[in-house]
């Protein structure tokens, strides 16, 4: 029971250290862990990265990323997010200036029409869903765009069963029929938008009969769709990793982004964009800033304004470049660009470790001993965000929530925020905050989005939205209500349509390679984070449809080998009719279950570095027949 | 773009309870309007925030024109009612439910059921030793649920909780008749066969326990589960990025249950297995 599922790794109840390369983790003093760390951080600095924590406090993260800015000078300080949400985040602040979900759940349930899109939240976010559901008791019409037949298509009035790969192709095809529908909305388009003509002849070559080529969903479901979205009085688009674990993900949300933009619907209640994230403070990691190109609450690091407030209020100069994001860091591990490393509550290690081990130092802060703490020349014992510290952190609509204390810490585990300022104070910088509520009014100093979010405000009123500018109002559940004023002045910056390109899948499927893998969750694995031991459901499978199933004649329960380019694994097979021929489906992170260092494909989406962990190329094996003896 | 939430106005009613002039919001009910003017009356199986079953008839109450008794939970208030809460009528209703309810099914992880035995002065011995009871054994099929048809009051909470009304999952149901009616899945399978997605919610809305989680089952079975000394803490899931509230009952540094506070604005008193049942993970205590 106390172990993480992440791969059974123990709590940790105390630090531990390493004396030389080749000896192993022993426990020590507090005193002695953060000496050491603090040494071999003071030798990194220059070469110095932060891996931030999508599931901890947005506290802690505020701390991380000033840590790395303030002490140790540079902004290469990322979130390990990149599976989940990177791209929403980047295609929305580029059309829209901050990067967060447009809509709010509530509207979800006023709303006419909801397309879930790459997304499985029945499964993956059931309690969202659930009010998705109360929508469509309402009248919504809820449209499914997904390569499986998932439990959320079942709820849906159409379900458009995609190619893996070819969301952008479909997208375009449906914003070329709403335009040659004449169903944009062209005053819409015409004051609050940039690039349209442009747009009109990218999409221009998508004819529902090629894109029902590409994609391999019927034209007239297209057409349907398009039509429904576009004639709708409201209309919400949500997505999840479906979209966003696309080597091209922040594309495909752009391409999205673009169907909004033509019909109008983002910036009117009922009517916008829904990411749901993966991990529980994924938003409030990327809004406290813990990424290299934004300061807290979205201020760009090369903002003269922004740098000129941060710089007065931590008093130091920030670097004046971007950092390096999650994939680069990683790259320049090995080119010597990155020596040291702050790994903070999350485990690269599976596939990592490789470039883990090159560096000169690496400390871990963690609950768990990882395999990431393995690697590790000093680890520091930390608590879990959600139930052993008290803080905020940020939902998928932008709610900031308190969390709180519930249990002690086991043996010595400190609060994440003790050990970043003990830290900072052994490398010259004396950090006295007298709790989370404290660094928590140094965010709502400097960022003005959160600046009306008291503790006392965000516990009576159960949480507050961002933007939230004073301390006495609410702003409008949804984002973006400005693209509306009549005033131009009002209405702002434009926002541009995304020009992006369908790009097949990098790794093509072939005679070698003839099934498609993709990769999701079930409702009772909840991606990497921890799973009780008691769990009623089975375990990891590869899972074929019925047809394939017969093909390499395997039965439920089999042991088969998958092999893609990458690597193989060993898995058992399970059968469910959702699938197609040539589309098999895992939950299993490939990563975590295999020796190669990087058995998935390794394209990464350019913008957000985003590893493509939804198209890989596979086949499947019988294992030889075994005879036990004895 | 700045505006102020002032929530949805509603008009309010004048009406009075117990002789008392009160007002209350348009869309109450007549349970509502009584806990707001301190008055609180017996409710079993009326849920906050949720479609009222009016099952138990504990609520009972005397509208001055109607000549059954009206169940306040379920009852809107409306202008110019004269209701009374406390007669010789009410309390003998209350009190024949308390000894039929409690003689015929296990209330010992009921709240409040003692105390009201005792106000109404109910003997549920009065119908001796062999009154028809409903004796099952706890069903226990599974590390997370547990269902103790002995228990059950067949009030439907948790059918609907379980369908069209929070998790549209529809595993449970209530089959049969009358006495032999029960909660159960689809024939009569282990959970772990049937549609649930052990997101717990029926436990939240069961008013006698007689769906609960496998943690406290085990604590109450051996005998170490101490309500007044477990301390409750609302928190926010740490599974996804829904993001829904959590309430976390701790006792002796373990969390023994996780419940929904039915208010909150993401969850409205619902959630998923990763919320209900995902924390046992950071459970190391040795
Ligand atoms: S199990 Fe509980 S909620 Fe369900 S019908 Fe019985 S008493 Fe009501
Ligand atoms: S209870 Fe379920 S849906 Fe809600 S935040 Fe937790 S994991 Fe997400
Ligand atoms: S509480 Fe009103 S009938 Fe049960």
């Amino acid at each position: 029971m106390n172990r993480d599922a992440r791969g059974g790794n123990p709590r940790l109840t105390h630090p531990l250290v390493r004396d030389g390369r080749d000896e192993p983790l022993r426990r020590a003093s507090w005193d002695e862990a953060l000496d050491r760390a603090a040494r071999g951080l003071r030798r990194g600095r220059g070469a110095f990265g932060m891996l931030a924590c999508a599931r901890a406090t947005n506290e802690t993260n505020y701390l991380a990323q000033k840590f790395a800015r303030v002490v140790m000078g540079t902004n290469n300080v990322d979130s390990v997010d990149r599976r989940s949400h990177a791209a929403s985040v980047a295609g929305l602040a580029a059309v829209f200036g901050s990067g967060g979900g447009t809509s709010s759940y509530g509207e979800v349930e006023h709303t006419d029409v909801v397309v879930m899109w790459g997304s499985n939240a029945r499964v993956a976010h059931p309690v969202f869903f659930q009010r998705v559901l109360k929508g469509v008791h309402g009248g919504a019409r809820l449209y499914a765009v997904d390569p499986r037949r998932a439990s959320t298509a079942e709820w849906a009035e159409g379900w458009l069963g995609l190619n893996v790969g070819t969301d952008i192709a479909l997208a375009h095809a449906i914003g070329r029929e709403i335009i040659q529908a004449g169903l944009a909305n062209e005053a819409f388009v015409e004051r609050a938008t940039s690039g349209f003509e442009e747009y009109r002849a990218l999409v221009e070559p998508w004819t529902l009969s090629l894109a029902q080529k590409v994609t391999g969903v019927p034209a007239p479901a297209i057409r349907e769709l398009a039509h429904a979205y576009a004639r709708a009085e409201r209309a919400q688009i949500c997505w999840t990793l479906g979209v966003t674990d696309h080597h091209n993900g922040t594309a495909v949300v752009r391409a999205l982004i673009d169907l909004a933009l033509l019909t109008g619907h983002v910036g009117r209640e009922g009517s916008g964009l829904q990411p749901l994230c993966g991990r529980n403070n994924v938003q409030g990691a990327v809004d406290m800033g813990a990424v290299p190109h934004r300061l807290p609450g979205f201020q760009d690091v090369l903002d003269p304004d922004a740098r000129l407030r941060f710089e007065s209020a931590w008093d130091t100069a920030l670097p004046p470049h971007y950092g390096l994001n999650l994939a680069e860091m990683f790259e320049e591990m090995e080119t010597g660009g990155v020596r040291a490393v702050h790994c903070l509550g999350e485990n690269p290690a599976p596939s990592e470790a490789r470039r883990l081990k090159a560096l000169d130092f690496l400390v871990v802060q963690d609950m768990f001993r990882t395999s990431t703490a393995e690697l590790a020349d000093v680890v520091l014992p930390a608590t879990a965000g959600w139930a052993e510290s008290e803080g905020t952190t940020t939902n998928s609509e932008r709610r900031v929530q308190r969390v709180r204390k519930a249990v002690e810490p086991p043996g010595e585990a400190r609060d994440d925020i003790d050990i970043l300022c003990d830290l900072a104070r052994r490398l010259g910088h004396p950090w006295e905050y007298a709790g989370a509520e404290a660094v928590w009014n140094e965010v709502r100093s400097v960022s003005p989005d959160h600046y009306g979010m008291t503790y006392r405000r965000l516990e009576a009123e159960k949480g507050l939205q961002w933007p939230c500018p004073t301390t006495d109002t609410v702003e409008p559940p949804y984002l973006h209500g400005r693209l509306w004023a009549d005033d131009p002045a009002l209405r702002g910056r434009r926002a541009p349509f995304g020009l992006v390109r369908h790009v097949p899948p990098v790794d093509l499927t072939d005679e070698r390679f003839p099934i498609r893998l993709t990769t999701g969750r079930r409702l009772d694995s909840s991606n990497s984070a921890g799973q009780q031991g008691g769990s009623p459901r089975r375990g990891e499978f590869v899972e074929l449809c019925p047809e394939d199933a017969e093909r390499y004649g395997v039965v439920v329960g089999e042991k088969v080998q998958i092999t893609s380019r990458h690597g193989s694994v060993v898995v058992s097979v399970w059968i469910d009719t959702a699938l197609r021929p040539g589309l098999a489906f895992t939950t299993l992170r490939l990563p975590d279950h295999n020796d190669t260092d990087q058995p998935t494909s390794a394209a990464r989406c350019p913008i957000a570095g985003t590893a493509e962990y939804k198209a890989t190329a596979i086949r499947i094996d019988k294992l030889p027949l075994v005879t036990y003896v004895g | 773009m700045t505006v102020t939430s002032l929530g949805v106005p509603r008009r309010l009613l004048d009406l009075t309870l117990d002789g008392e002039p009160v007002r209350a919001p348009e869309g109450t009910t007549l349970l509502d309007a009584c806990r707001a003017a301190g008055k609180d009356l017996p409710a079993l199986c009326h849920v906050d925030a949720r479609t009222p079953a009016s099952a138990c008839r504990l609520c009972v109450v005397e509208v001055a024109g109607s000549r059954a008794l009206v169940a306040a939970c379920s009852r809107e208030a409306e202008p110019g009612m004269d209701v009374r809460t406390d007669t010789e009528r009410t309390r003998h209703s209350r009190r024949i439910v308390l000894e039929l309810l409690a003689s015929s099914v296990d209330l010992s992880t009921t709240p409040g059921i003692a105390e009201w035995i005792e106000e109404y002065g109910a003997r549920p011995d009065r119908f001796g030793t062999d009154a028809a009871r409903l004796e099952r054994e706890p069903i226990i099929d599974n590390g997370l649920l547990v269902r103790e048809d002995g228990k059950c009051l067949r009030c439907g909470q948790c059918v609907r909780a379980c369908g069209g009304q929070g998790q549209h999952t529809f595993a449970l149901s209530v089959s049969g008749r009358g006495f032999g009616s029960r909660v159960g899945v689809e024939y009569d399978a282990p959970l772990t066969d049937s549609a649930c997605v052990f997101c717990g919610d029926c436990v939240d809305v069961c008013p006698t326990g007689a769906l609960s989680v496998r943690s406290e089952f085990d604590l109450r079975t051996a005998g170490t589960w101490d309500e007044p000394a477990q301390a409750v803490t609302t928190t926010v899931c740490g599974h996804c990025g829904v993001g829904c509230e959590l309430t976390l009952h701790v006792q002796d540094n373990e969390i023994v249950k996780v419940t929904s506070p039915p208010d909150s604005p993401v969850a409205h008193g619902n959630l998923c297995i990763k919320g209900r049942f995902g924390h046992q993970y950071i459970q190391n205590r040795d």
